[in-house]
């Protein structure tokens, strides 16, 4: 809900519940204690009516509590190829020599890396960036360990990315056989991946490495290359962006409270998304204004300064969520009785509901968003935790999957709409782990029925991708319990684990 | 007429039968009848004693003429009927063309990389096989057979050309254990392992150990028979599968599975004799 602090009490009261939370690390109630600060101003909202507000109330916009007066794009992803090329003025660093130049040039770059989680949300393409640098491959091992438990202990959150691939390097290799060791959170792991490309014992290694510690995802190469006309980067959850550039903000309809506001078909079709659609683009492109021309941030940062960002390469996002429960509903007015997923007359009625919003969104023109025609790109919002009756992006509900050559077939319909993300995980049973060329057949036939972005993980394992993001159920455990968790994501994952029953996914037993 | 197989069961996604994801078909009827076996309601035909009919909470089963009628829209699987056989069968087996199987799996494609079929024993079927793996070609997939051995191999030269490669049981090498385990003689199964092998469509050979039996001999001799062609560069995995009572019928549960010790032992007998990929399950 886009709620805006009205007293100096209440503002007191919100301070105060933060310190006082113990379940809190410093670091989280810091974070915390800025935003409460930024949020004291209103939001950016010039030419934008109330109703904005109203929608929000009822449930149908969030702004993922982006916060009131941004100072800095949603997700950067720089050009970490040029800091360890060139180095970088600001930071006072040289041009890498060695492994253990790139890999301290790195992790001292991601730390000034800003992002709505504070945390740096694409770390780059971490084999293609060491690999070069490798000459000792167990030396490169130590060294490379050393990389990822850094990340995952000072990187508190795993919408931290790293890609992989398409390519077999040795470096891609020492990673996938240090993920099971070390079981980290941090960093979220993505292969982009070429059949054509990548070698299919690589391939198995993914997937073995994520039927233990469910990373890395699989993201199709070659759709997404055809998209950005090119290279792009996986940040995030799983949000496509381009390289140089990220997102500027991203805010989200929930499609099934929006139905459930209507009156019927014709009136959700007419009248409220329609609505929702206009005021929601209109509220992005003020917050886009309003870091773009308010907050300097593009003219003094040194990302920009030093041109490891470019704002021509940013985008606006428009996210949704809850279009399984939109067609239930929509359904439900028109007293037909078809399933989401399951029934032909439901997916298409959800088809429907996806080409009204893209012509929709498309026909706004935005000031900014030049990498996308100065359009927003669609984007399959994961969920958040406060979602109720509206399950993440346009996938099925959990407990109603069909089976899974099914509900790869559903996802292939409706994966073309969303250039900035959008995926689906399965978890397997451990038997897949002595066969992982199996899983990879599925992946493959997924890809070339036009799904972009697939995961699996096994159900036995301590890591679980919650919506996007990887949490370990032991530590999700130790939150419930009141303690310290130094992962941020854990406490937004608690009420996807208790409301969404992701424990319950379907397992695919084989 | 049409040829037809009796089939027990479709398992659409399957990761632990040959190379890849592949679809499993589970044919009825066998003619061993080994006590540890985990599906023993494959092992015979129905013979429409309507004793399982009452058993079925959902009237999925009916008596059309004197033979059972299997309403599989209705049926929910929960197996009371094959509780109920005194005849280790199952009333719920379709009686399928080629044609009618051929439809099944190609709702599979292009997720799977090819079947397996499996039992009961699915060779005694062969003049259904034949003609479906040659149909399943033409859909650019694999055929791989699942099998106990017993029908000689030789004398089926068109089902060894046209399928892909073998998974076979080797119960015992010793005559009597193999007796004791399945009723019948071992020697056709070690002629077919050597054949299949010789021929380098033997892709997997497994063995159901049991606490007490004497497997070290079995292992030892299966390994070493097969070892010259391993030698040649042909690839056998073993899998060598530990006993478990799960599923089991209830007559035989005083057997148990060796310790992962005597499995691990076990193992390194096979690496010594030059396989090269074992596995353990």
């Amino acid at each position: 809900m886009l709620s805006e602090i009205k007293t100096l009490e209440e503002a007191k009261k919100l301070s105060l519940d933060i310190i006082k939370n113990s379940a809190l690390t410093y670091e989280q109630k810091t974070s915390q204690l800025a935003k409460l600060a930024e949020n004291l101003n209103n939001f950016p909202v010039d030419g934008v009516s109330d109703r904005l507000f109203e929608i929000s109330e009822e449930g149908g916009i969030c702004d993922l509590w982006e916060g009131h007066a941004p100072y800095a794009p949603r997700y950067i992803c720089p050009n970490y190829q040029k800091l360890l090329d060139e180095g970088c003025k600001f930071l006072r660093l040289e041009k890498s020599e060695t492994l253990l130049d790139a890999i301290n040039n790195l992790l001292i770059f991601y730390h000034h890396v800003p992002s709505v989680t504070r945390y740096p949300v694409y770390i780059g393409k971490i084999d293609k960036l060491l690999d070069p640098f490798i000459t000792d491959r167990d030396e490169a091992k130590k060294l490379i360990k050393w990389f990822l438990v850094s990340l995952d202990r000072t990187v508190n959150d795993s919408f931290c990315h790293a890609n992989i691939g398409p390519e077999k390097t040795v470096a891609g290799e020492i990673i996938l056989e240090l993920l099971p060791e070390l079981n980290n959170v941090t960093p979220n792991m993505t292969i982009l991946y070429d059949e054509d490309k990548t070698p299919d014992d690589f391939g198995e290694k993914c997937v073995y490495a994520s039927l233990l510690t469910a990373n890395p995802a699989f993201a199709n190469d070659k759709f997404y290359r055809k998209d950005f006309n090119g290279d792009y980067a996986i940040a995030s959850c799983y949000n496509g962006l381009p390289i140089s550039g990220g997102a500027f903000t991203l805010g989200r309809l929930r499609l099934g409270s929006l139905a459930r506001s209507s009156k019927s078909k014709k009136d959700f079709f007419e009248r409220v998304l329609p609505e929702a659609i206009d005021l929601m683009c209109n509220f992005m492109e003020s917050k886009i204004k309003f870091i773009v021309e308010e907050t300097q941030f593009f003219e003094t940062n040194f990302l920009v300064k030093e041109g490891f960002i470019e704002l021509d390469r940013f985008v606006g996002l428009f996210g949704m969520v809850g279009l399984h429960e939109c067609v239930e509903k929509l359904l439900e007015l028109e007293s037909e009785h078809y399933e989401y997923g399951k029934d032909d007359f439901a997916n298409n009625l959800g088809i429907e509901v996806m080409d009204f919003i893209e012509k929709r969104v498309n026909n706004f023109e935005s000031k900014y968003s030049t990498f996308w025609n100065n359009r927003f790109m669609l984007h399959s919002q994961v969920g958040a935790q406060d979602d109720c009756g509206d399950s993440a992006g346009v996938r099925i509900k959990i407990g109603k999957e069909v089976s899974m050559y099914d509900h790869i077939r559903h996802s292939g319909l409706f994966h073309k709409y969303f250039p900035s993300g959008i995926g689906d995980h399965f978890p397997f049973d451990e038997t897949a782990e002595k066969n992982p060329s199996a899983v990879l057949d599925i992946f493959k036939a997924a890809f070339n029925l036009n799904m972009r972005y697939i995961s699996c993980y096994g159900d036995s394992g301590d890591l679980i991708r919650v919506t996007g993001y990887l949490v370990k159920k032991s530590d999700m455990q130790k939150f419930i319990d009141g303690e310290n968790v130094s992962y941020d994501t854990v406490q937004y994952a608690r009420e996807a684990f208790e409301k969404y029953h992701l424990l319950e996914r379907k397992v695919r037993e084989v | 007429m049409l040829v037809r197989g009796k089939i027990n069961k479709i398992i659409d996604l399957s990761v632990v039968d040959g190379p890849g994801n592949r679809t499993s078909i589970f044919l009825q009827g066998c003619n061993f009848n080994c006590f540890y076996c985990h599906n023993p309601e494959t092992i015979k035909h129905c013979i429409n004693c309507m004793e399982c009919i009452q058993s079925c909470p959902t009237k999925s089963l009916t008596n059309e003429n004197g033979g059972i009628k299997w309403n599989d829209k209705t049926c929910i699987n929960c197996d009371e009927c094959i509780r109920a056989c005194n005849h280790l069968s199952s009333p719920k087996v379709y009686n399928w063309t080629v044609d009618e199987t051929i439809d099944r799996i190609k709702k599979n494609i292009p997720f799977i990389r090819g079947i397996t079929v499996s039992g009961g024993e699915c060779t005694l079927q062969h003049h259904f096989l034949v003609p479906l793996f040659r149909e399943v070609k033409k859909l650019g997939l694999t055929c791989f057979v699942d099998t106990n051995g017993s029908l000689a191999f030789k004398k089926l030269i068109d089902l060894v050309e046209v399928t892909d490669s073998f998974m076979l049981d080797i119960k015992a090498f010793d005559n009597d254990d193999h007796i004791f385990i399945t009723k019948k003689k071992v020697d056709t199964v070690l002629e077919n392992a050597d054949y299949l092998a010789s021929i380098n469509k033997l892709f997997e050979i497994r063995t159901v150990t049991i606490a007490g039996m004497d497997n070290e001999k079995t292992v030892d001799k299966i390994t070493s028979m097969l070892s010259k062609y391993i030698k040649q560069g042909y690839k056998i995995r073993y899998k060598i599968i530990k006993y478990r009572k799960f599923g089991v019928r209830e007559e035989y549960s005083m057997f148990s599975s060796p310790t992962d010790e005597e499995m691990e032992n076990l193992k390194q007998i096979a690496l010594r004799n030059g396989f090269e990929d074992v596995v353990i399950v």
